[in-house]
């Protein structure tokens, strides 16, 4: 159990997916405008690395990884150069498929998470979330746990710098500095708070 | 061949005045990562200068077949395509560098850069414009990206292109390398200053 948390922490706070890896910085800058769409996108980001965590996961394990065929007979195969268009295409999929469920049972989330999700297939965190599960050798719940994190971690951030950009409204920024330039600043410094949980273990 | 003149603004546009990084604010996802030191800037920047342009290409010479309803995922398969061929090369000669650069070759494919010219610029033109299009962006790309890995370089490790450029009196004077900018946060910092100093001298107005 101990484990499962110490991995959690390090996926929201530690290795923070956005501050430490850059992953899903596009969206970010464009929508933290707004502190209500980054809610919404937000949740989305960390409901769909949830799934699609464990989902290539699966794929990996038992499709494209190497000798990951041997239950069909076939363990020498090694489709693993697939990988990258393997896992756009579950993740494009995925989104799709959660768009409709939402659509179907929750008109409500839809109206607040539907414009969202289909941003969500290009965003880099997916992708990166789950090239980094496969690079780390994690089991299926440690897959699942650090999608979780990571969501969390990169909805974190966001709402953070939201917040931030939020108040800077009545801040005078240099004229130039204006939009990207004060946010990358400011994501520095918001990164620099991040990593002062570095060094903590649990 | 004299190129006509929106060719050539085609090509020279991306470079500076609307460079896709620091102006268009697209791609820099992956940018940031790679910049610590300046080998594997320069190498990712060769790998999204040929996804890009190979892709624009082959995108634009199919533009008159790609239904429009399934575009985004034709787009996404010809550039994952790419991908798997660069990642395979650079696996096969700098295997090194391929070990560093790490999962973030694979993530050119969520390049927002790549799916944005493909959209913007390749379904609309002929293929010869859309791989100086392709070239001008990578290019454009790259130029940030080794900006940024020269500073973080420079004055985190004290050296360019792992050559030591600080001489060894200076360390001995006192002088110490900035430990800040081998870690995330010296990134994010020296490309919102270049930013800032892109747009004061391109005179570009913010909205």
């Amino acid at each position: 159990m101990e484990h499962y948390i110490s991995l959690i922490t390090k996926a929201v706070f530690i290795e923070n997916i956005l501050l430490a890896y850059f992953l899903g910085m596009c969206s970010f800058l464009a929508i933290s405008k707004k502190v209500d769409a980054s809610i919404g996108l937000g949740l989305a980001v960390t409901f769909v690395l949830t799934i699609t965590a464990p989902t290539n996961w699966f794929i990996y394990t038992f499709l494209i990884g190497d000798g990951a065929l041997a239950w069909a007979n076939l363990p020498e195969i090694n489709l693993s150069f697939l990988k990258p268009i393997v896992f756009i295409a579950v993740i494009a999929a995925m989104v799709q498929l959660v768009e409709m469920v939402i659509d179907r049972f929750s008109p409500a989330l839809y109206q607040n998470l539907g414009i969202f999700l289909p941003l969500i297939a290009v965003n880099c965190s997916i992708l990166g979330g789950s090239l980094f599960l496969v690079e780390r050798e994690y089991t299926l719940l440690e897959s699942t746990v650090f999608g979780f994190g990571s969501g969390l971690g990169w909805f974190l951030a966001i709402i953070a710098m939201a917040s931030i950009r939020y108040r800077l409204r009545y801040s005078n920024v240099p004229l130039k500095l204006r939009g990207i330039g004060i946010t990358m600043l400011l994501t520095g410094l918001l990164s620099i708070a991040f990593m002062s949980f570095g060094g903590i273990q649990l | 061949m004299a190129l006509s003149k929106k060719s050539k603004t085609a090509f020279t546009d991306p470079l500076m005045s609307n460079n896709p990084i620091s102006l268009q604010v697209l791609g820099i996802c992956s940018a940031l990562a790679v910049t610590t030191k300046l080998d594997t800037a320069v190498v990712m920047s060769f790998a999204v200068i040929a996804v890009l342009s190979v892709s624009n290409t082959v995108i634009s010479i199919l533009r008159k077949m790609i239904p429009a309803k399934v575009r985004i995922i034709v787009q996404l398969s010809v550039i994952a395509s790419m991908v798997i061929l660069t990642d395979m090369v650079l696996k096969a000669f700098f295997y090194d560098i391929s070990k560093q650069l790490s999962v973030f070759v694979a993530l050119i494919i969520t390049n927002c850069i790549i799916m944005g010219r493909a959209e913007a610029f390749a379904m609309q033109n002929g293929p010869g414009r859309s791989l100086l299009d392709g070239l001008g962006n990578g290019l454009g790309y790259g130029l940030i990206l080794i900006g940024v890995a020269f500073f973080r370089e420079l004055l985190g490790f004290g050296t360019i292109y792992n050559r030591q450029v600080i001489p060894e009196s200076f360390y001995q004077a006192g002088y110490e390398n900035m430990g800040l900018m081998v870690l995330s946060p010296g990134a994010f910092i020296i490309l919102g200053l270049i930013v800032w100093a892109q747009r004061i001298i391109g005179k570009v107005e913010e909205e």
